[in-house]
């Protein structure tokens, strides 16, 4: 049991080391970048860190620089729809710069912004009065990093449930992994599905929820890795698992929910007009917040994070650089936790939502 | 940005963290009194918790 603890407390702190080395590794090579071009200020670098860690790119990038060519990443392929064309090529083809122009079929495309624009062989960019690019854009069906992790997310799960399911085969006794995943099933069972559903209808909804469930814990703790991964904190992932739950709970709607909304049994005639309206709000005012509250909090802890990393560069004395990593550790810890219940209160708020979709009333109000 | 905007913001933070403060202290209360019933009053918790954190960060949305 004692070893048991170490190693988990080992696996934290491994964690957060990593941080810490992929931050150091950034600043070391922008270090000496910095003389180069004796431009950016540190804080400057660590803004442009962290806004990069943030947001969605075509390439994959690990760690290093560009312009000292110590920069690891891999290329991820561009997927483009123009005019009834598409165009395929991997993001290399841009070689990590905005001003790279990609030839593909006779159009020419340019990243510009972190967004591919077409523009003609010089790679012309035209601006309106407020500085913002007017070129045409193709539709943008690129595998990025924020899909190409979600795929990975996804294969690990596959390929995790698909061992914990072939123990199951062989001997109903978990073994191995299958008994660290048991006690998960079960929660999102008993404590998600069945009090806020009913024992009646909660199987048939069982399969998204642990989906939901484990999706999003996946992606949240494949966030906490330097490989600096950010698919929770996506708005356009949450608003995609927002509506899937919004869609569920519409389609499995019976009469009394529809009637809670349109015509609110048991109140006078005069309020049933009233309510009607926002119980409709109310209708979409559910998957909104569900959207916003995972997004917000996964990008809230990785701002939080990388800005404490960045404060280890601030500060000078070794002192103030112990006392951040230890902070970047602790909050590390919180983060973990974060990841977990953010899954929870995901997968609950959306049994809740389906299980005033299918409730039953017998009682006459 | 503008300050009163900043302004509004923060008061609605606060109001968001006093209010998740009570629905944790009250939560506490009742675990103290009625253990037996703690996992139902957990449940209850999160889920008001998670309804106020979502005003908060709607107001933090709006600056």
């Amino acid at each position: 049991m004692q070893i048991k603890r170490f190693g988990f407390l080992a696996f934290l702190l491994a964690f957060s080391f990593s941080w810490a080395a992929n931050a150091s590794n950034q600043h070391g090579d922008e270090h000496g970048h910095h003389e180069e071009q004796g431009e950016k200020s540190i804080k400057e670098q660590i803004a442009e860190v962290k806004e990069h860690h943030l947001k969605d790119s075509h390439s994959f990038h690990l760690w290093g620089d560009h312009a000292s060519g110590t920069s690891v990443e891999f290329p991820l392929p561009v997927i483009l729809w123009d005019e009834g064309e598409l165009h395929f090529f991997m993001s290399s083809a841009f070689h990590h710069s905005e001003n790279q122009t990609v030839e593909s079929k006779g159009s020419y495309f340019r990243l510009y912004h972190s967004k591919i624009y077409k523009t003609d062989a010089e790679g012309t960019i035209h601006y309106d009065e407020e500085h913002h690019a007017t070129n045409a854009k193709p539709i943008d069906f690129s595998i990025t990093k924020t899909v190409f992790s979600t795929i990975l997310v996804g294969l690990l799960l596959l390929w995790l449930f698909g061992s914990v399911a072939k123990k199951y085969r062989k001997d109903l006794v978990p073994r191995g992994i299958a008994k660290f995943m048991e006690p998960l099933v079960i929660l999102v069972r008993d404590d998600i599905a069945k009090p806020n559903i009913g024992e009646k209808d909660y199987k048939r909804f069982m399969p998204y929820l642990l989906t939901v469930f484990f999706f999003i814990w996946m992606a949240n703790m494949i966030g906490q890795t330097p490989l600096g991964i950010n698919i929770t904190g996506n708005i356009a992932v949450t608003l995609g698992l927002a509506l899937i739950t919004f869609f569920i709970t519409q389609f499995s709607g019976r009469k009394d929910y529809w009637a809670h909304i349109f015509w609110m049994p048991g109140v006078p005639y005069v309020m049933r007009l009233v309510l009607m309206p926002i119980e409709i709000l109310g209708m979409f005012v559910k998957p909104f917040s569900l959207m916003i509250r995972l997004y917000a909090n996964i990008l809230a802890g990785h701002v939080v994070i990388m800005s404490i990393i960045g404060l280890i560069f601030i500060f000078g004395a070794w002192g103030a650089k112990g006392a951040f990593f230890g902070l970047t550790f602790f909050l590390s810890i919180i983060e973990l936790l974060v990841a977990f219940l953010q899954a929870y209160i995901f997968t609950m708020l959306s049994a809740l939502y389906f299980g005033s979709a299918v409730e039953v009333h017998d009682e006459h109000h | 940005m503008e300050i009163p905007a900043i302004v509004g913001a923060g008061l609605i933070v606060i109001g968001a963290g006093l209010g998740i403060g009570r629905i944790g202290g009250s939560a506490m209360e009742a675990i103290a009194r009625q253990p037996e019933a703690s996992g139902k009053i957990q449940t209850a918790m999160i889920i008001a918790a998670a309804l106020i954190e979502g005003i908060g960060f709607a107001a933090l949305f709006a600056v």
